[in-house]
């Protein structure tokens, strides 16, 4: 079974990364992009053994404990069906 | 008297405070491994800066989980004084020993300049030998040293008189031109309920010999030095 867990700043924080791509890409001559934020992406593959329900109790533990800082940020955690993971 | 010096892989800090203390201060202290348990009979724990495990996930976060960090909080909460430089306060807001976090910097770049920082308090065991609005000349090194909390902290932190150092200009000033990396308030460092644990970005240890551009970080180490010989003399 795999899972993605996307990791972003919270709206009231300021993202200066985003905004150095931003302006960026800007620069470059992209049109229409009004804003940029940039987070971070977690594949991750858990062992056979485990059950989807146990699964989405343990990666939401570890987003809130260790992969997100909840000062800063948010998390979402998505388990992919098997018959997607091709 | 005993300090301990703790080491990460990725300090790189950690000589400097090992000096000041040894050297400057002539008191005996230790580097203790990360992978270590158990703290031994320590009277002050440094944290000190540089980049435990890479910055890797985000600046501290994985030194939290080193072996060593679970007596630190032991040692903290017995009322142990434990002094986090730079990484090392990146470390205690990711542990929860000190409330909020340190962001990439407002202008994005890494700073590496000597700043001024006001003095906000002295009632603790690391400045009492300041003088209140006292302005210090000391260096700052990071690229994630921008503090932020939400605002119910920040009134608490005010409220308590936890705002230990702001950024300031060289008149003591707190302007946000004096603002080197966007932090909330200025907020330079920050100690918890019981003060006894203070976190800051500048560096104390690299500005405590004439020589380095700046002594004014030398009395937060006889600030220590002192309460301890105070406290074993019972």
């Amino acid at each position: 079974m795999k899972a993605t867990v996307h990791v972003t700043l919270k709206r009231s924080v300021l993202d200066p990364q985003g905004q150095a791509i931003h302006h960026a890409i800007r620069t470059l001559g992209y049109e229409g992009i009004r804003e940029i934020r940039q987070g971070k992406y977690f594949e991750i593959e858990l062992e056979e053994t485990i059950s989807p329900e146990h699964a989405r109790a343990l990666l939401e533990r570890l987003a809130r404990d260790v992969l997100a800082n909840p000062v800063l940020e948010e998390y979402r955690v998505e388990i992919l069906a098997r018959e997607e993971e091709q | 008297m005993k300090f301990g010096v703790v080491v990460f892989p990725g300090s790189n800090c950690d000589h400097d405070a090992y000096h000041v203390i040894s050297k400057v201060l002539g008191q005996p202290v230790d580097f203790i491994w990360h992978q270590q348990t158990t703290l031994g009979e320590y009277d002050a724990v440094i944290l000190p800066g540089g980049f435990s495990y890479g910055d890797y996930l985000r600046a501290g976060a994985l030194a939290r989980f080193s072996p060593i960090m679970g007596a630190v909080r032991e040692f903290a909460a017995r009322g142990g004084f434990v002094l986090g430089i730079c990484n090392g306060f990146q470390i205690l807001c990711e542990s929860g020993l000190l409330p909020g976090a340190l962001m990439r910097n407002r202008g994005r770049r890494f700073l590496c300049q000597f700043v001024h920082v006001r003095v906000e308090a002295t009632d603790t065991p690391f400045t009492h030998l300041y003088r209140e609005g006292q302005v210090l000349l000391l260096p700052i090194a990071h690229g994630e040293g921008n503090y932020y909390c939400d605002p119910e902290t920040l009134a608490e932190l005010r409220r308590e008189r936890r705002i230990v150092f702001r950024y300031c200009d060289a008149d003591g000033k707190v302007t946000e031109t004096a603002n080197p990396n966007g932090s909330l308030d200025n907020i330079a460092g920050i100690c918890n309920r019981e003060r006894n644990v203070l976190g800051m970005m500048p560096h104390p240890e690299r500005a405590s010999e004439e020589i380095l551009g700046s002594s004014d970080g030398r009395l937060l180490f006889h600030s220590l030095a002192l309460i301890l010989a105070a406290m074993a003399r019972g």
